[in-house]
């Protein structure tokens, strides 16, 4: 069996006194997609935030690619190469353009020269099909599109494994589409994917795997047929109920 | 009314005036580049450094900015021999100014620091840059852009307040205008020529900073006014 | 003479410090109600009132206090006048502050929402009644951070009115200072006084800021 590329052993997380993630284990096998529902507030985010070092942890470990998540800070920026992030509020840099936007982590975390790192941000751009926007400015795009240029920005890092944070929470309904079509056609190139979302569409048909956090804790998971149509737990019934009412 | 203007007097000494206001501006200008440093530095400090240093850079601003720079200019004076610096009035009008401007750029750059989201912080986190590189290429600019106009005006107090420094005889412009007034008795030709030339200093360094605006923050004329208010 | 830096010398510092804060109070009431005036003609739809406003504002804030004081001390020599020490400083600080003042709650006006204005007025109240129950209790609020926080600058600005001689605590350490022959350690007390006049202001400053922050 081969290792996975994301491995969560036994995760807890407090903030003071209150405990957010609670004995969490979860495993990702390259080029899995896993999307993570749940009720607002049961830790969904902050278990992502954590495979990435952005929280730190009080127990177990965290393994991506082959690092284990630590504290130092040259080890994070090491695993951080391997893992892209975007965000429900997208978190572009509003001074820079397109280009400078993705192509600023190659050229100073990776040292890489300007042509070279404008040829990625060139391809990266194409995939998520924005080529004309290269020179625009974020607050020159639209929401959808600023969300597509974060998920290019990420992908010139040439990340092993992408995580998605509510990514379309933030905008209207009309432009969720084609960020979605974005992450599914990098489901489809092979990309190794953790998805928190609402939509629960794209859980049923894009995830390979999916996970029900409830109470800071995996409450249940299962194959995305199995997962929607054969819930085991009450609650995992109660909330699916409640969001296909929605 | 008896008062008869006699501006010639004083025109006769253009020169020595034109002469004290180049010597204001260079010590301005030296503070303005010398301050900025430092601000940026005691902002850096003050939000990334550990506490112990950002006690103490705290202190340094407070100490400054709740005494007059007049005080802080004898203090430098006199205080600067007593460890065994040599220098010019000058020099020590020099120093005063800088130290002066340190602080409250100091204030000024990290509130503009404190205005970036920390979500543009743990972006840049995620794309593996060190704290360093965040601040200098995701945080610096933006910062910078919302606190212009405000350090901007610190800049213009700097260069006005530099004639308080004609206490310790700095030979800067408002000394020249002191000595001049003493040889001549014209006082109000000569400090209304001096102000005049003050304003227009003012002015000018104000028009030159406006330019430096629109340089530094492309942006702000590529992007449309109504679609940046509808962005982030 | 020369003597050593002793209690006499303090006490004599202390009583330069309640001039200087006397002359601080007055610029600050003067400055003030100047400073009002000129806010409310800088805002008035009249544009001599709105040209002559933004005139006296730009020309006082592109000049150096010092300028002020000096013009104002020399200026009534014109007319064969001569000014005492205290109302002519007190009349250079009152009009050097009152630019500041008037730009800082002009600002604090204009941060009250237009649709405040046109509210008040369908309700048919005047313009000045639109300001005095409708906009300035909402502008006071924004204002009173800056507006503390520059009553510091004003307690900072007086030290200048000891070059012409008015006895404040400045000029109070220069005189003891030439006496005693220990500059640095006479301005370190005074410096001293300055900050415990100064930082209270400052930190309240702070506070008020802060909360209302929060509380927006
Ligand atoms: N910085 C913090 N300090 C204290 N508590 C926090 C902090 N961040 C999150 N929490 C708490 O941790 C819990 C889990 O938060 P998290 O953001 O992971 O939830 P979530 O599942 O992502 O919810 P949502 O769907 O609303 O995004 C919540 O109860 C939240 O209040
Ligand atoms: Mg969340």
């Amino acid at each position: 069996m081969s290792m996975p590329v994301v491995s969560l052993k036994g995760i807890t997380k407090s903030y003071g006194t209150i405990q957010v993630l609670r004995d969490v284990s979860l495993d990702v096998e390259a080029g899995e997609v896993v999307a993570v529902i749940g009720r607002s507030g049961s830790g969904k985010s902050t278990m992502l935030r954590c495979i990435n070092g952005l929280e730190s942890i009080q127990g177990g470990t965290i393994t991506v690619a082959g690092h284990v998540v630590t504290q130092t800070a040259k080890q994070l920026r090491e695993l951080r190469r391997e893992v892209g992030m975007v965000f429900q509020s997208f978190n572009l840099f509003p001074h820079l353009t397109v280009e400078q936007n993705i192509s600023l982590a190659p050229r100073i975390a990776k040292k890489m020269a300007a042509e070279q790192a404008r040829g990625i941000a060139c391809r990266v751009l194409e995939q998520v099909g924005l080529s004309e926007k290269i020179d625009a400015y974020p607050q020159q795009l639209s929401g959808g599109q600023q969300q597509r240029v974060a998920i290019a920005r990420s992908l010139a890092m040439e990340p092993k494994v992408m995580l998605f944070d509510e990514v379309t929470s933030a905008l209207d309904p009309e432009l969720t589409g084609e960020v979605l079509k974005v992450m599914e056609q990098l489901a489809e190139r092979g990309m190794t994917m953790v998805v928190v979302t609402h939509e629960m569409g794209f859980a049923r048909h894009v995830a390979d795997n999916v996970v029900f956090m409830h109470k800071g804790t995996v409450w249940e998971q299962g194959t995305a047929e199995v997962f929607f149509d054969s819930p085991r737990t009450p609650e995992l019934q109660q909330f699916l109920r409640s969001s296909k009412v929605k | 009314m008896s008062y008869r203007f006699q501006f010639d007097v004083v025109l006769a000494q253009s020169d020595r005036f034109i002469e004290g206001a180049a010597l204001t501006l260079q010590l301005s200008g030296e503070a303005i580049v010398f301050g900025t440093v430092i601000g940026i530095l005691g902002a850096l400090a003050r939000t990334e450094g550990p506490r112990w240093l950002d006690w103490i850079v705290g202190a340094y601003v407070e100490v400054i900015r709740n005494t007059p720079l007049l005080v802080q200019v004898f203090l430098l004076f006199f205080g600067l021999p007593a460890v065994g610096v040599k220098f010019t009035a000058t020099e020590a009008a020099l120093f005063a100014l800088t130290v002066n401007l340190g602080a409250y750029a100091t204030e000024i750059i990290r509130a503009g620091i404190e205005a970036i989201p920390h979500t543009q912080f743990e972006a840049g986190l995620s794309l593996s840059l060190t704290r360093l590189q965040i601040f200098r290429h995701i945080i610096f600019m933006p910062a910078l852009e919302i606190i212009y106009p405000a350090l901007g005006a610190q800049f213009t107090l700097t260069l006005l307040a530099s004639s308080i420094v004609s206490v310790v005889a700095a030979n800067e412009l408002t000394t020249v205008a002191q000595i001049i007034e003493g040889e001549t008795f014209r006082s109000i030709e000569v400090y209304t020529i001096t102000t005049l030339l003050y304003i227009a200093m003012a002015l000018g360094l104000r028009s030159i900073l406006a330019l430096l605006g629109l340089v530094l923050f492309r942006r702000r004329r590529v992007v449309q006014p109504q679609v940046r208010m509808s962005g982030i | 003479m020369i003597h050593q830096f002793g209690i006499h010398d303090i006490l004599y510092l202390l009583s330069g410090a309640g001039w200087t804060l006397i002359l601080s109070a007055v610029t600050m009431i003067g400055g003030g109600m100047i400073g009002f005036c000129v806010a409310l003609m800088r805002i008035s739809s009249s544009h001599v009132l709105h040209g002559i406003a933004v005139v006296y504002i730009e020309l006082i804030q592109s000049t150096p206090v010092l300028m002020v004081v000096f013009l104002v001390y020399f200026g009534p020599g014109i007319f064969g006048i001569e000014l005492p020490k205290f109302p002519a400083a007190a009349l250079a600080l009152v009009v050097y502050s009152s630019a500041f003042f008037a730009e800082i709650w002009r600002g604090a006006i204009q941060s009250v929402p237009r649709p405040q204005w046109e509210a008040s007025s369908a309700l048919a109240l005047t313009w000045l009644q639109q300001l005095r129950y409708v906009i300035l209790p909402q502008a006071v609020r924004v204002s009173l951070p800056p507006t503390v926080g520059f009553m510091v600058q004003v307690v900072k600005n007086t030290s200048v009115t000891s070059i012409v001689g008015f006895v404040d605590v400045s000029r109070a350490g220069q005189l003891i200072s030439n006496a005693t022959f220990q500059p640095f350690r006479v301005y370190l007390w005074v410096a001293a006084i300055y900050f415990v006049i100064c930082y209270p202001m400052s930190v309240i400053s702070r506070r008020i800021e802060r909360k209302f922050n929060v509380r927006r």
